[in-house]
């Protein structure tokens, strides 16, 4: 795992262009977290890109570096042309009206002591677009088209609506100043599941209508297979494989993708349920073991994995691994 | 009642006999709003060693259902109905009666491990209290034993873990150590209350597999609590299916999943995303939310949000009809299979099972 380079990238296109991303914080004693290290991804224009991966693989830290909440410690971060990273602070307030970001807890991500339509209204108001009437008028079409009934929203609390409600309120909210790309960080983790089919659903349906991009960061692959085209399995900061979703769910070639995917429980009895190929947690991101970052939880690793940290490279079409022994063999998903 | 009546009656329950008997339980919270009918007349039966799944939404009623057993409800609980565990009526009893059973007899994972756990307590002191408060050890035993339990939930380093805090520790970890203090006594009945939700998919998968272990090896019944189907898939005898504080299906797992006699349980199924489908698959929903349980709605609770329902749903509560195999209920007037039900399910599959439109989502 563990890789760098830059094989996958892309041309076309692009929304989002980012390369060498590096991102860590300062914990005291001198230590310091290597949330992420040095990974390259692109998304292109109408694209869904799902980044999977366990907590604290660096999957949220990407998706608010993106956002520059903080910006990252070093690499570029290129929006529709512009390097974000070097930007002044008041042409990142602007990108930030293109790129908008939903999160996981959608009931504390909006304020408790306000409508939720004065929420979504707010933003509409900050960047003063259009008159009073024409914003109204616009916030009052967003809830329509995501399912809330703008007059219950007007003189509601977020506390009055479920938790599958608020988060559409939050997609409401990101969507009013018509962005290009929206960063869904885990937001369908916090639902029931047949909540979280009515979001994945309409976010399927939003990105049709309002010709969006989105990055989808989640740790259900069920749920990321579902919603994007492309998806990127992230490990201790690195990437170990991207892949168009069907291919990476077909034929996992990263071991850890292939741990993932054992690890989901299925709904059926019948199914095998032993699972156990990986062992403990991930190491701490402090002191990432050296060479490929995945080796002391691998089943195939050997020496070389130890000392010399894996390249993304070519295994198919648009399919890449960074690993010195990919898994031939698909494994079957049945 | 002394304590010592209570651990010997439950002693004497072998293996597959019945452990926990509840008839009718109903519990119910008085509101502003009026009563919120949480738990509306559950009968189920559970023997030692088995393990049952505990399905259903967020507002089903499944956690309060196992609060009720566990007598952990605040006082605006009303409580009807009996709670037979190792054959006694529990569902009177108070706090100090409870607090010989807690730990000792039954014992719960809870959802955050992080908030159930003292923040400033260290681990070991944290699985020794019951030890020594339950079982009478004194310190060198308890510790001794707390090793042990740490080992058995395959915490690595367990000697370095007891002198730690909670928030050293990764989440799974910390539910391990959840587990070691729940399982610490011996208890015959363990609750887990979306002991997984918080958890990433490859930890779910070893949390899973470990309760399992434990209760074969100590032959306990598990209560597991969840919405997810996948979870109890795998790792229950039986499953019952909750909705709006209701028992709408219960059976033996393989049977439930073979044959789902409900509209609803079917629904559920079928909205879980499946990594054997292409991406980009349209998801069936169910379409509208739980009831409210102040006015449930008159007839089959699930009637407004059912794609299947007739008429005599709206106005008719249907009872828990067996089928052929008797240890299989289910609460519907147009099952799975029959004639009403499959003529509109071909309807609907023309439709791709979408609601009509999207404001009836909302």
């Amino acid at each position: 795992m563990a890789g760098t380079g830059k094989a996958h990238l892309r041309d076309g296109d692009k929304v989002l262009s980012i390369e060498d991303l590096v991102v860590e914080f300062k914990v005291g004693r001198g230590n310091t977290v290597k949330a992420v290290s040095g990974i390259s991804f692109d998304v292109l224009r109408g694209e869904t890109l799902g980044i999977v991966g366990e907590s604290g693989c660096g999957k949220s830290t990407t998706g608010r570096a993106i956002m520059q909440i903080p910006p990252p410690t070093s690499g570029s971060i290129v929006f529709e042309g512009a390097e974000l990273t070097e930007v002044s602070s008041n042409a990142v307030r602007e990108a930030r009206t293109r790129v908008q970001m939903i999160f996981q807890d959608p009931v504390s991500s909006l304020n408790p002591r306000r409508s939720v339509r004065d929420s979504v209204l707010e933003p509409l108001e900050i960047w003063k677009r259009g008159t009073k009437e024409e914003r109204e008028k616009l916030v009052d079409e967003i809830l329509e088209s995501v399912g809330i009934d703008p007059a219950r929203a007007a003189e509601s609390k977020p506390h009055q609506f479920s938790g599958g409600q608020c988060q559409r309120i939050s997609v409401a909210r990101a969507l009013v100043l018509d962005p290009t790309l929206i960063i869904c960080d885990e937001p369908v983790s916090a639902l029931d599941v047949s909540v979280q089919a009515q979001v994945l659903n309409l976010l399927e349906d939003l990105k049709e209508k309002f010709g969006l991009t989105l990055v989808f960061i989640a740790h259900d692959l069920a749920v990321v297979k579902n919603i994007s085209d492309r998806v990127a399995v992230m490990y201790l900061g690195k990437l170990c494989e991207v892949a168009s979703s069907d291919d990476l769910y077909a034929r996992p070639s990263h071991p850890y993708t292939n741990v993932l995917l054992d690890s989901i429980p299925e709904a059926d009895p019948e199914a095998d349920h032993s699972v156990g190929k990986i062992v403990g947690e991930p190491p701490s991101p402090v002191s990432p073991p050296s060479g490929c970052r995945f080796h002391p939880r691998c089943a195939y690793a050997t020496s070389i994995c130890t000392s010399e940290e894996p390249q993304l490279r070519a295994m198919g079409d648009g399919h890449f691994v960074a690993c010195h022994h990919p898994v031939e063999t698909p494994v079957k998903i049945s | 009642m002394n304590k010592n009546d209570i651990i010997q009656t439950t002693r004497r329950i072998e293996s597959g006999e019945p452990l926990l008997d509840l008839i009718d339980l109903k519990t119910h919270f008085k509101t502003d709003r009026g009563l919120v009918r949480a738990v509306d007349g559950v009968t189920l039966s559970l023997k030692r060693g088995e393990s049952l799944g505990v399905v259903g939404e967020s507002g089903s009623g499944k956690t309060v259902l196992s609060r009720s057993i566990m007598g952990l409800l605040p006082s605006t609980a009303v409580k009807h109905g009996s709670v037979k565990f190792a054959g006694q009526d529990i569902l009177g009893f108070s706090a100090k009666q409870m607090r010989h059973l807690w730990g000792a007899e039954m014992s719960m994972v809870f959802q955050n491990p992080l908030n159930s756990l003292n923040p400033l307590m260290k681990i070991g002191k944290q699985i020794t209290e019951p030890l020594k408060l339950h079982l009478g050890m004194d310190k060198a035993t308890a510790t001794a034993t707390a090793l042990q339990l740490l080992r058995d939930v395959r915490i690595p380093e367990p000697e370095r873990r007891l002198n730690q805090l909670p928030h050293e520790l990764s989440g799974g970890m910390r539910q391990r150590v959840m587990i070691a203090i729940a399982l610490a006594c011996g208890p015959t009945l363990l609750f887990a209350d979306e002991p997984t939700t918080a958890l990433d998919v490859t930890v779910q998968a070893q949390i899973l597999d470990l309760i399992g272990e434990q209760r074969r090896e100590r032959n306990m019944s598990v209560i597991l609590v969840t919405h997810d189907l996948g979870v109890v898939a795998g790792h229950t005898d039986q499953i019952a299916v909750m909705y709006g504080g209701k028992l709408v299906e219960h059976a033996p797992t393989k049977t439930l999943f073979a044959n789902m006699k409900m509209p609803y349980t079917k629904s559920l199924m079928r909205s879980i995303p499946k990594l054997s489908d292409p991406s980009h698959t349209r998801l069936a929903t169910i379409p509208g939310r739980p009831p409210d349980l102040v006015n449930p709605p008159l007839g089959c609770n699930f009637a407004p949000r059912c794609m299947y329902a007739l008429p005599k749903c709206h106005v008719e509560e249907p009872p828990l009809t067996p089928t052929a195999d008797p240890k299989h209920v289910y609460a519907c007037w147009y099952p799975v299979g029959s004639p009403e039900f499959e003529k509109r399910d071909a309807e609907l599959q023309a439709n791709g099972y979408m609601p009509e439109n999207i404001s009836a989502v909302s």
